[in-house]
């Protein structure tokens, strides 16, 4: 209860999050839980994950943002991330990974957008 | 100037995970490298370190700036007292396959990276150089 946790917003059916602090290990998976958590207690249809302030992206939390996209998928969901710094996009490319089951857009608004048009079709 | 700049870090927990790479960075940035090049250096470091935290437990990571015939770089070490990787060839080259973090780690730094090397032994433990050159 007291651990400092990364908030999430509701808007509509929407979820909205923006880690502002370094994910070390343990907090990147009680963050993924916290999401799959909120999604399951809200019925959310969708989440943004901004990570703008993310310098740094390794596996391993590409990993954790691989299960949040997969996890939601099934209960009918989209996860769209924002704010995706070019080095960082950079690196993952070259290392090989790809941000499988997610939809990726430049901005909060236009990661909106994205859902938006999904649920739309 | 340069040698203040030769760092040892311990890897005693997921943290220091987090403040290796923040070190790594910030030194990669004192010595004159670009952005992309800071973030690949950062994750190569965040890669690496994790493995020797996560499959010995503990480690060490040194970062050495380069001067070589006036090239400059950085060299970054970690080390640990682990396991040691077995079938290191087959890791380095199936780097998805491998379930598991170790093998998208080593091949993924060593993607990001200008050299790389690995020395392992089971009675040993593993040791992973890299250097990124300006």
């Amino acid at each position: 209860m007291e651990k400092p946790s990364i908030p999430i917003l509701k808007s509509g059916d929407c979820l909205i999050t923006s880690p502002q602090v370094a994910l070390h290990d343990k907090l990147a998976v009680q963050f993924k839980n916290d999401i799959l958590q909120r999604i399951v207690e809200t019925k959310a249809k969708g989440l943004v994950l901004d990570v703008s302030a993310i310098d740094v992206v390794d596996s391993f939390l590409v990993r954790q943002i691989g299960e949040i996209a997969a996890a939601s998928s099934i209960m009918g969901g989209h996860v769209v991330v924002v704010g995706l710094r070019p080095e960082v996009a950079m690196a993952l490319v070259e290392m090989g990974f790809s941000l499988e089951g997610v939809h990726t857009a430049v901005n909060l608004e236009k990661g909106l957008e994205v859902l938006h048009k999904i649920w739309r079709r | 100037m340069e040698q203040k700049m030769i760092e040892t870090l311990e890897i005693k927990n997921e943290a220091d995970i987090i403040r290796a790479r923040v070190r790594a960075k910030t030194i990669a940035e004192a010595l004159g490298f670009n952005y992309m090049d800071q973030t690949r250096i950062a994750t190569a470091v965040s890669e690496l370190t994790r493995n020797a935290y996560q499959y010995a437990g503990e480690g060490k990571m040194t970062i050495n700036p380069l001067n070589k015939q006036g090239r400059r770089g950085i060299e970054i070490i970690v080390e640990d007292h682990g396991p040691g990787i077995e079938n290191i060839e087959l890791v380095l080259k199936g780097g998805h396959s491998t379930g598991g973090g170790l093998g998208m780690g080593l091949s993924g730094s060593k993607k990001l990276m200008d050299e790389f090397d690995v020395r392992t032994r089971s009675d040993e433990g593993t040791t992973v150089t890299v250097r990124k050159w300006l």
